[in-house]
């Protein structure tokens, strides 16, 4: 379950604790946005502010390494990530009909979320669970071997 | 443990570790090892696991080591479970649905018959 | 996966397709599932055997026994005799004369069949990959206590470099010379750096290796630091592996509960640690020196080079950076010896290659086997044949870095050299198998969306080209492709090549290369008649909106 914040006191807590773990060095700035992510979905601005203010690092550098990888976000996400390998060996395996299915069944295009915050639709590249492609990850579940079929009892089994 | 310090430290614990799998298979004991990488989880295998440990609780049998290994490689046949009675050869199952594994529970393990139409040749 | 007992190949040029090839073809695989030998036999068409005096033919290994020309009716007669009594077929045999051209490779083979050898993944799918006793039991951590306590460092990278052991994550880098390079280099302290990134479109081969063997990872990194003189190890783990990173911290804690990592190992005084750095999606980190600033904690933005990391690495110090399948070999060639390990492979490119099968065969998987099979016999044996007996159309190998090969190259041995040759890129060992059903051009569209939505965007050839050459094959695929797009496409091709900054940019004008110059008339096809051969395009006459591929746009603050 994402945290949401309440108020200025979680994002200094938060923030201390990641830095606390990871150690307050310019190497640890990846882990510690990584686990921020995780606690809210995405990076709150509030929260870069203050990892900048911790880590002594310009809020420009902090937003420049957020948006360069794809596990971060500074948009908010639904309260359920879908990820969808785009890549060629689960195209071949005609990952393409799965994935018009999904954005069906959602009602959403990639990298859209939906009205009601449930749902965050994006595609990635390989996950490298090609052997049971076509792949699809929602939060921290894989599903292999997906047909068209199968997508809306999958769909059914989140809240 | 001991912390190692030279190879004759290694060597006995390697020497303990293959005592502790010998009492592991002696006659009637029953290993299943249950692949467990990302793939096979993808195609099921934690509902698989769960079905296996489910069933042996219901049926109340004894001696029976479940463990999990890495995918080996045969994605494309995973969930695959493979299955040793005492000092008999291992036989390996694929796609082991959780309804396959409890069948494979009762008719391999109960019953002691193996179900041909799911054994991965070896 | 399993290994068969024989292979038959049937020849199906144009001659031997008209004297009733597919029948034969069809009935072997009926004679064969009779006898119940589905299992252990493979069955595969071949083109054109080089030879037309006795078609169609058949050719059975591992024994190279050439029979022609075998009717339909002789099939039964073949089979009982050959695969069920074991003897020669009397009366079926061609004459003895050589195959040439396409098929070369057969007095070479004969007598062997390629089966799989496992040294890197020895142990996965074996063992409990959380409990370390298992490792142990199957020899684990001998090699680190044998290279502590009766070798040199010298002696390890003389090993390593006699073993001939080349990197496994594309480039072929001899390992021992780049251990040497980090070994003679100045600066303090130095680092090992365990390239665990794997991000290759359909490779996973980095992903069985840690999530069913970590152990030899971190034996592998202690080795390496020994070697080179380095105290601390990094593995750069990609962020979407969640059951490795769990495991590999398992495996470290217990190495350190026992004294493999830590100080003092085997009473050497040799300490070494290691550090899981986990990645947050980004397929460029692959790269060395963007893997490096990754580390670093900034964008993983490839660096010139050189200098390279051997001298100038992590935080400017000599670092050695090596793919996870790469130093998965060292416990292996320490233990048993440089001359082993030359016993697999080729004697250019000794040892085995892990592969990943994937697509349009009906078992997809991993395997790995010495240097030098050939894409056929991967098919046919590992591979149980094409899905619904299709007709291969092409392969592509190594990810999105490697290249598209056509089934006319299936004979030629995977190996660094051979492949080299042909112009062919091993990559990363993914084999991305493809029947009829595949459009080449429909391929390389998905091939560059993954290119222009992973570009780091440091360099505008890359960021700009890839864009734009996946704008163009859309087109094209739509039926509103031009020859001048055509033109086009071959100049980003070759600008990409030339003057991208690191091997994305460059290997990403692969596919357009590739396809250009094996599938020219189906991409003109696209363009002059407006017909998709394959039928995959939608060729639908209008352009349509290309969703932007990057990271959706920051939000406002």
């Amino acid at each position: 379950m994402l945290t949401s914040i309440q108020s200025e006191q979680d994002v200094i807590s938060i923030v201390e604790s990641a830095v606390t773990r990871h150690g307050a060095k310019s190497e640890s700035l990846v882990p510690i946005l990584s686990e921020i992510n995780q606690e809210f979905g995405y990076l709150p601005g509030e929260v870069l502010s203050e990892v900048s203010r911790v880590l002594n690092m310009p809020r420009s550098h902090l937003i420049s390494v957020a948006s360069f990888y794809h596990m971060l976000s500074t948009k908010p996400r639904g309260r359920h990530l879908i990820q969808f390998c785009e890549s060629a060996p689960c195209h071949v395996m005609h990952g393409r009909q799965v994935w018009q299915i999904l954005q069906d069944e959602l009602g959403l295009e990639p990298g859209q979320t939906s009205a009601d915050g449930k749902w965050t639709l994006v595609t990635s590249s390989c996950l490298g669970i090609c052997g049971v492609g076509p792949v699809i990850i929602i939060d921290d579940d894989t599903y292999g071997n997906v047909t068209p079929e199968r997508v809306p009892d999958i769909l059914a089994r989140y809240v | 443990m001991p912390v190692i310090k030279s190879l004759d430290d290694l060597k006995r614990l390697k020497e303990e570790a293959l005592e502790k799998r010998a009492a592991r298979s002696t006659t009637g004991r029953v290993q299943i090892k249950v692949g467990m990488g990302t793939c096979s989880i993808a195609a099921g295998a934690r509902d698989t696991m769960a079905a296996i440990l489910e069933s042996i609780q219901e049926k109340g049998l004894k001696d029976i080591v479940v463990t999990q290994v890495g995918c080996a490689g045969l994605c494309g046949l995973e969930p695959i479970v493979e299955v040793v009675v005492g000092n008999e050869p291992a036989v390996t199952y694929g796609k082991v649905s959780s309804e396959r594994a409890k069948q494979i529970l009762q008719e391999h393990i109960v019953e002691a018959r193996l179900i041909p139409q799911y054994v991965i040749p070896a | 996966m399993k290994p068969i007992r024989s292979l038959m190949l049937v020849s199906s040029d144009p001659e031997s397709t008209r004297r009733g090839a597919q029948e034969v073809h069809r009935r072997l695989h009926r004679e064969i599932k009779a006898l119940d030998l589905d299992d252990e036999v493979a069955v595969s068409m071949i083109g054109d055997v080089g030879r037309h005096d006795a078609l169609p033919m058949v050719i059975v290994y591992p024994e190279a026994v050439i029979y022609g020309p075998v009717t339909p009716e002789d099939v039964h007669f073949l089979v009982e005799e050959h695969l069920h009594k074991g003897r020669i077929a009397a009366g079926l045999q061609a004459s003895d004369r050589e195959l040439s051209g396409r098929i070369a490779w057969l007095s070479a083979r004969r007598g062997t069949l390629p089966a799989e050898q496992r040294i890197v993944l020895a142990r996965v799918g074996l063992i409990d990959p959380e409990n370390i006793e298992d490792y142990v039991m199957y020899d684990g951590y001998q090699a680190l206590g044998k290279a502590l306590t009766t070798m040199s460092p010298a002696d390890v990278i003389n090993e390593i470099g006699k073993s001939g052991l080349k990197g496994r994550g594309g480039a072929g880098f001899p390992t021992g010379m780049k251990w040497r390079f980090v070994s003679q280099a100045n600066g303090y302290p130095k680092y090992v750096i365990c390239n665990a990134d794997e991000s290759e479109p359909g490779t996973f081969k980095d992903r069985l290796i840690l999530e069913g063997d970590p152990h030899s990872i971190i034996e592998a990194m202690s080795i390496t630091g020994y070697a080179v003189g380095a105290s601390q190890g990094y593995i750069y783990i990609r962020g979407e592996y969640a059951l490795a990173q769990d495991r590999l911290h398992k495996a470290i804690s217990q190495a350190r509960q026992l004294g493999f990592l830590g100080e003092n190992l085997f009473g050497s005084g040799f300490n070494f640690d290691i550090h899981v750095h986990i990645g947050a999606g980004a397929y460029i980190c692959g790269e060395e020196t963007a893997l490096i600033e990754s580390i670093e904690g900034k964008r993983g933005e490839p660096r010139s080079r050189p200098p390279y990391p051997t001298t100038h690495g992590l935080w400017g110090k000599p670092s050695v950076v090596n793919n996870v399948e790469t130093i998965a070999n060292v416990p292996s060639i320490i233990r048993n010896g440089a001359a082993w390990y030359r016993h697999f492979g080729t004697s250019n490119s000794p040892g085995t290659k892990v592969y990943t099968i994937l697509g349009n065969v009906n078992v997809t998987g991993l395997i790995e086997v010495p240097m030098g099979i050939t894409l056929r016999e991967v098919i046919a044996i590992y591979g149980k044949g094409m899905k619904n007996s299709a007709s291969l159309k092409l392969a592509q190998t190594g990810g999105s870095s490697g290249s598209i090969i056509p089934a006319s190259l299936q004979d030629t041995p995977m190996d660094f050299d051979s492949y080299a040759r042909t112009g062919v890129s091993l990559g990363s060992g993914a084999l991305l198998i493809c029947d009829e059903d595949t459009c080449v051009v429909d391929l390389a569209k998905v091939l560059l969306n993954f290119f222009r939505r992973e570009s780091c965007g440091k360099c505008t050839p890359c960021r700009v080209g890839t864009q734009r050459a996946h704008q163009i094959l859309t087109a094209i695929s739509e039926g509103i492709g031009t020859q001048r797009d055509l033109d086009d496409l071959q100049m980003l091709s070759d600008r990409l090549t030339e003057f991208s900054h690191c091997g994305l940019g460059q290997t990403s004008a692969v596919p357009i290369r590739d396809i250009f110059r094996h599938f020219r008339a189906e991409v003109d096809a696209h363009v002059q008649l407006k017909v998709c051969p394959a039928g995959a395009c939608p060729m639908s006459g209008q352009w349509v909106s290309i969703h932007w591929a990057g990271k959706s746009g920051l939000s406002p603050m």
